[in-house]
């Protein structure tokens, strides 16, 4: 087990610097010079060389990257090309939103996700059964932006019960995390549903009910533990999606969280940002998938026996 | 006359699907002397392991169980509402199944899965309740017990899982075991080990429903066989009068198509088609599409059970009239 988890590790830094190696080549191939878009249109080609030699653009790629991990490894990603702060303050400030913002999406979806799956599971084919998986569907298929733009009419503009943006207080963080987090809810929801359904038709779901449980019993003893594993998994990825940046609700909503950050490091050519900014997104969903294998490990003892 | 422990009487299971109604078990009618090994035996797909559901009130939907009764030590219980029959389930009348690698949890300690029985049918605290546990894993010999009893499904060989399910199914002292296929899954030194145990489950008082299309195990540990075709039981005598003198024509083809090391030489034989759609079934005789001695008569009728000697009974016009050859 422990070693598996060592091994993994190694895994995850292997892809990690690939990730970097890869962002940082295609920053440098894509057409358009950063420092053109930095000064604008009327910049004079002297100022324009001398920009580049200070930020050390015109060193060959190789030397730019040694430069760059050196730099990463002892915690400094740089500094901002079009906000002139170093990197790591703003993913920093950037995150903590992002986080609570994440946080409050999970909460939201999974909580949902799970109640209406569990009905749907044991009033298979009844009523709210078919109500809730329609939902579900509304939900995974609806865009993000529709459903953000649906509650800021309802309930900031209409109802007045939210306000329309910003993250002064908690209140804020109320629309943007259940317009994130619908579409997560229904495909736990749809997930927790089948997996229940089909542990249900397992042998030891018989053997239960032939010990004398009752079906409440079944359900949460049995065959609920043993359905939620794939869950699980499908739980973390989700999370690690939304911790790296929800672009279009953080914008919608004006959150100033590392999606927003990303979509302004795009906009401006910000090498650094963007880097940085990709390589937290990359990190967040090694260390959740990381994540997701202890889980199971913790919830399946037949995993963890072969690590 | 002998206590019986198990009576079921005229016990039909429907179920509803879109050809048609269909009856996998067909007004059966069987007994469980107290302090015997019963035998049900047939072909997959006859209506035994349905049989043992119903009594145990297991039926799921669709099926339903729509006749007869089944008395538990003199009390009906096929009638009572399903928190009765919950707390009958695992105390009173229990049941183990076929696939001892797929009908344990496999998230759960195996201790805890029999204690878990305990626990529901008694007021024991958690030390009780695991004291009783490892009592019956000694009792079905699991070695080392206390070691086994916070193993994982996985960690068992089937052999020992099927002996945590017998613990399981025995811990409470019930008065009726069922014991559906419970050694099908298992190699054949294993199976005499898991038939001796239920021997002793016998002799120390619980009473055994065994089920299984394998007539070496009938033989070798039941007291009285019932044969089913078709979800009707055809011919019912004790294990020695079934083995010495089968009357009815699908009995004597089950005999005939087991391997005999003594007789030897011999191409094995089969019985002649498979076991009828339930949908489509004769009239009369459910056998009479694959009787070799078939008459007319037997597509229009269908046979009574009749006594052809005292505990013999047989399902066929031919052994009715003596004449069965």
């Amino acid at each position: 087990m422990r070693r598996s988890i060592a091994q993994r590790f190694a895994q995850a830094l292997i892809v990690l610097t690939g990730v970097v190696l890869i962002t940082f080549v295609m920053l440098r191939i894509v057409p358009g010079n950063p420092i053109e878009t930095m000064m604008g249109e009327h910049a004079d080609a002297a100022t324009v060389a001398r920009m580049t030699a200070e930020l050390g653009l015109d060193q060959p790629l190789y030397r730019q990257f040694l430069r760059y991990i050196a730099a990463a490894v002892s915690g400094d990603f740089g500094t901002s090309y079009s906000l002139g702060k170093p990197v790591s303050q703003l993913i920093r400030s950037a995150f903590v939103n992002t986080l609570i913002l994440a946080l409050f999406a999970a909460l939201f979806a999974w909580t949902l996700g799970i109640a209406c799956g569990l009905v749907c599971a044991v009033g298979k084919n009844r009523l709210p059964d078919r109500l809730f998986m329609g939902f579900s569907l509304l939900g995974i298929s609806l865009p993000v932006f529709m459903a953000a733009m649906f509650l800021q009419y309802l309930f900031a503009f209409k109802l007045k019960s939210f306000p329309i943006s910003g993250t002064d207080s908690w209140r804020g963080f109320v629309l943007p995390a259940v317009a994130l987090g619908w579409n997560s809810a229904g495909q736990v929801a749809q997930m927790t549903r089948s997996s229940l359904l089909e542990a249900l038709e397992e042998d030891y779901i018989e053997t239960a009910r032939a010990k004398g449980l009752g079906r409440f019993g079944v359900l949460m003893r049995h065959a609920l533990r043993n359905a939620m594993l794939p869950v699980l998994t499908m739980m973390t990825v989700q999370f690690s999606s939304l911790l790296s940046g929800a672009v279009i609700t953080e914008t919608v909503f004006s959150i100033n969280g590392v999606g927003r950050l990303m979509v302004q490091a795009i906009a401006g050519r910000d090498i650094p940002l963007l880097q940085g900014t990709s390589l937290l997104a990359t990190s967040v969903v090694i260390l959740g998938s990381l994540l997701a294998d202890c889980l199971y490990a913790v919830l399946d003892p037949r995993i963890r026996k072969e690590g | 006359m002998e206590e019986k422990i198990l009576d079921v009487r005229g016990l039909t299971v429907c179920f509803q699907t879109a050809k048609g109604t269909i009856r996998p078990v067909d007004d059966v009618s069987l007994t469980v002397p107290r302090g015997s090994i019963v035998g049900i035996v047939g072909e997959s797909g006859c209506g035994k392991s349905m049989t043992a559901r119903a009594v145990m009130g297991l039926v799921r939907y669709p099926g339903k169980v729509t006749g007869g009764s089944v008395l538990l030590d003199g009390r009906e219980i096929s009638a009572l509402p399903e928190r009765e029959r919950r707390k009958l389930r695992g105390s009173e009348i229990s049941m183990i199944f076929q696939e001892p690698m797929t009908s344990l949890n496999p998230v759960m300690r195996v201790g805890r899965q029999v204690e878990e029985a305990v626990l529901l049918h008694t007021d024991c605290t958690r030390e009780e309740a695991k004291a009783r546990v490892l009592e019956i894993f000694r009792e079905v010999e699991i070695p080392e017990p206390e070691a086994r009893y916070d193993c994982y499904p996985h960690q068992l060989s089937g052999g020992l899982r099927q002996r945590v399910l017998i613990a399981m199914a025995a811990v409470c002292r019930p008065k009726l075991l069922i014991a559906d296929e419970p050694t099908t899954a298992l190699d054949v030194t294993v199976e005499a080990q898991i038939l001796s145990l239920l021997e002793r489950l016998r002799d120390a008082g619980v009473s055994v429903l065994l089920i299984s299309h394998n007539l070496g195990v009938i033989a070798r540990v039941c007291d009285y066989v019932f044969v089913m075709y078709a979800g009707r039981i055809v011919e019912q005598a004790g294990t020695e009068a079934l083995f010495e003198r089968p009357r009815h024509p699908y009995t004597r083809g089950l005999f005939r198509a087991v391997a005999s090391l003594r007789e030897g030489g011999d191409a094995l034989e089969t019985i002649p088609g498979v076991v009828p759609n339930l949908l489509h079934l004769p009239a009369g005789c459910s056998f009479s599409l694959r009787c070799a001695s078939c008459r007319s008569d037997c597509e229009r009728r269908l046979p009574a059970l009749a006594e052809t000697e005292p505990g013999h009974k047989v399902r066929c016009f031919l052994a009715e009239e003596g004449g069965a050859r």
